[in-house]
């Protein structure tokens, strides 16, 4: 996790996402307001900003976990509509973790890997094994394959849910807060892997708090609030020069510590 | 404080032996097994004084003595009056087990169902199935089974019967009339092909799984088992010519004769049975659902699965282990609740062993000991099947 090799940006300019004012309500609760944001392949975006500014809900809306009630949403050339048959194809593309990484606690480590390729991509059991367990490696845990998830620390939770992600070869892979249920010492070793994972050219959507994440790898860090994108930057400009006073106040509060 | 009392409380020499841990717990578990057997030697001499007093006869001679009464339904095999107590043993026996069985397969499918739709978006769906859990397993069984034999003896009587399909089902107080199937030549090879099909289908589900494994195909094996299933004792039936007769039941006199006769006594308590059962099955479906976290069906949906995969592959696998549990207790209970049968007489163990034969006999310890022992290995047999079940599905934490 060399600064050189991490600050080299792996962003073309083929667009990956594509949101055009967008627009989600829970309720009479206007949670985004239109929302203009394009991604390009290979961009790292960092999302952050205060509890209940619609974060999490933006990213969740671009591989349909929630429904948006406003505008377009493209994602990989194929647009999120009601059509069942694109959202099993965004899924399909766009990986997930979780901040409770929701991993299965029924299957073992490595059927939590193989499940999706088996079922989804129809691949022989062998194959996805071999692929489960080459990610596993990378995420630097083979030796714990046949455990189940209860007998797992936090951190190698999320490192398993990582891998179970990577599994579907996903074009894109969306975070959503993924170190905030951990504790401190196992944070690193998800973040380790996070930033490999930035290295090898994936565009990586993530919402968190980690700044020192965010300086080191994102191409771009965002701002929301209110259910807003107020501000969004390179990491350096964004952290050393702020430009609205809610950035401001949000980047004094979380960096005062 | 004297000096005398505070150098016992140090414990130097003094104390006495009823003082000492050990003892003492010895002494009282000595103490209860003591008064529990002197208890049990009253109950056995007392007993068996007052029943040579009375001159009540002893022993399991009277099973093999003629009953002397009539039992109404009795499906499984010929019972006259000249047939000995233990032909109605086994006659209750099972009409217990037929009830019992026919009651959790309703109560299953009838519970798993209405948790499903419990749990539906819809509102009207899901209150109409609130309204029902809440009034069936808020009333007494006994009411609920009185309830339907009511309704089964209010139905028209024999000269007026509902008559279905061109007299060929017939219903009246009496019962539900069917005609009486006459297997012609070759017909055996219609429950063969049943078994070849079932076997068949476990095997070929083996087959789907290894060929996933090694392929990655995936086969519509539900599909494919329930055609065959279906399919092949229908080919076979086809095949052989369609070897199968009927009897009809005509009207004779005052009743009909020839016919299958389903009993409104057997009908109303596996109504009342089933219906009740399901009632407290499908909240327990529902729970066990519901305590399968969101974040399992998200993170399932994130990986691209869809709904049917993710309810059978995450969903059931985790709900079914907080289902099994109390699903097995209501499977006892059913069972259990069968001998309510003696309320509407549906002749099963109780109503016809454990009391007609009681009552003529009179040798009620062997009677209800023997009535007692039927229930008890049931119950034993349900539960080691369930919890052999259960932890198969079980769960592996740390």
């Amino acid at each position: 996790m060399s600064n050189a090799s991490t600050n080299t940006s792996k962003k073309t300019d083929e667009v990956a996402i594509q949101l055009n004012g967008v627009h989600k309500w829970y309720g009479q609760f206007h949670v985004l307001k239109d929302i203009n944001l394009n991604v390009q392949r290979g961009e790292r975006i960092v999302i952050c900003g205060p509890s209940g500014s619609g974060k999490s809900t933006l990213i969740r809306c671009i591989n349909r976990l929630e429904e948006h009630q406003q505008g377009d949403i493209i994602v990989d050339n194929i647009e999120l509509t009601g059509n069942l048959k694109n959202i099993d194809a965004i899924r399909r593309e766009v990986g997930m973790c979780f901040q409770h990484f929701n991993l299965f606690p029924h299957l073992s480590v490595l059927e939590n890997c193989t499940l999706a390729p088996i079922w989804v991509r129809k691949m022989p059991k062998k194959e996805a094994e071999e692929i489960a367990m080459h990610y596993l490696e990378r995420v630097k845990i083979p030796d714990q394959a046949s455990k189940f998830p209860g007998q797992l620390s936090g951190g190698q939770q999320q490192r398993v849910a990582i891998a179970r992600s990577l599994c579907m070869n996903p074009r894109i892979m969306l975070f959503d807060e993924p170190t905030s249920a951990l504790d401190p010492e196992m944070i690193a070793e998800v973040l380790d892997t996070m930033i490999e994972l930035a290295e090898t050219g994936m565009t990586m959507l993530c919402v968190t708090h980690e700044m020192g994440f965010a300086r080191k790898v994102a191409d771009r860090v965002i701002f929301m609030d209110g259910g807003e994108i107020i501000e969004q930057n390179e990491p350096e400009e964004f952290f050393n020069n702020p430009q609205s006073e809610r950035t401001q106040k949000f980047l004094s509060q979380i960096l005062a510590h | 404080m004297s000096a005398e009392t505070a150098q016992n409380a140090r414990g130097s020499g003094g104390a006495s032996l009823f003082s000492d841990q050990r003892f003492r717990s010895l002494f009282f578990q000595a103490l209860v097994i003591g008064l529990l057997g002197a208890f049990l030697v009253f109950i056995v001499y007392n007993t068996a004084h007052n029943i040579e007093k009375r001159g009540i006869q002893t022993g399991f001679a009277f099973l093999d003595a003629a009953a002397g009464y009539d039992i109404a339904i009795s499906p499984f095999m010929e019972y006259t009056a000249t047939h000995t107590h233990g032909r109605v043993f086994l006659v209750g026996l099972f009409n217990t087990l037929l009830v019992s069985f026919l009651g959790i397969i309703a109560a299953t499918f009838l519970g798993v169902f209405l948790g499903v739709l419990r749990l539906s978006p819809n509102w009207l769906v899901s209150r109409i199935v609130y309204c029902y859990v809440e009034f069936t397993r808020n009333v007494p069984l006994l009411l609920q089974i009185l309830l339907w034999y009511a309704i089964f003896l209010a139905l028209p009587s024999v000269k007026q019967s509902i008559t279905m399909f061109n007299d060929i089902i017939i219903l009246n107080k009496r019962g539900l009339v069917l005609p009486e199937p006459l297997p012609g030549d070759g017909f055996m090879l219609v429950p063969i092909a049943l078994v070849v099909a079932i076997v068949a289908s476990i095997f070929f589900a083996r087959w789907a799984k290894k060929t996933q494994a090694a392929t990655g195909k995936i086969y519509p094996v539900f599909m494919t088992n329930t055609a065959m299933i279906i399919g092949l004792p229908l080919l076979a039936f086809a095949v052989t010519g369609f070897p199968l007769d009927f009897a009809y039941a005509e009207l004779k006199g005052f009743n009909f004769k020839g016919g299958v006769v389903i009993k409104p006594e057997f009908t109303a308590l596996w109504f009342a049975l089933s219906l009740y059962t399901a009632a407290f099955i499908s909240e327990t479906v529902r729970a066990g659902i519901q305590s399968v976290s969101h974040g399992q069906t998200e993170a399932s949906e994130a990986l691209g699965l869809r709904p049917s995969w993710t309810m059978r592959l995450i969903i059931l696998p985790q709900a079914l282990r907080v289902i099994i549990p109390p699903m097995t207790s209501q499977y006892l209970n059913l069972t259990k609740n069968s001998s309510l049968a003696v309320a509407i007489g549906y002749p099963d163990i109780v109503q016809s062993f454990g009391g007609v034969t009681l009552n003529q006999t009179g040798q009620a310890i062997e009677v209800i000991f023997i009535t007692m022992l039927v229930y008890l290995t049931i119950s034993l047999l349900i539960s080691a099947f369930m919890n052999w079940y259960n932890n198969r599905v079980s769960l592996v934490e740390r």
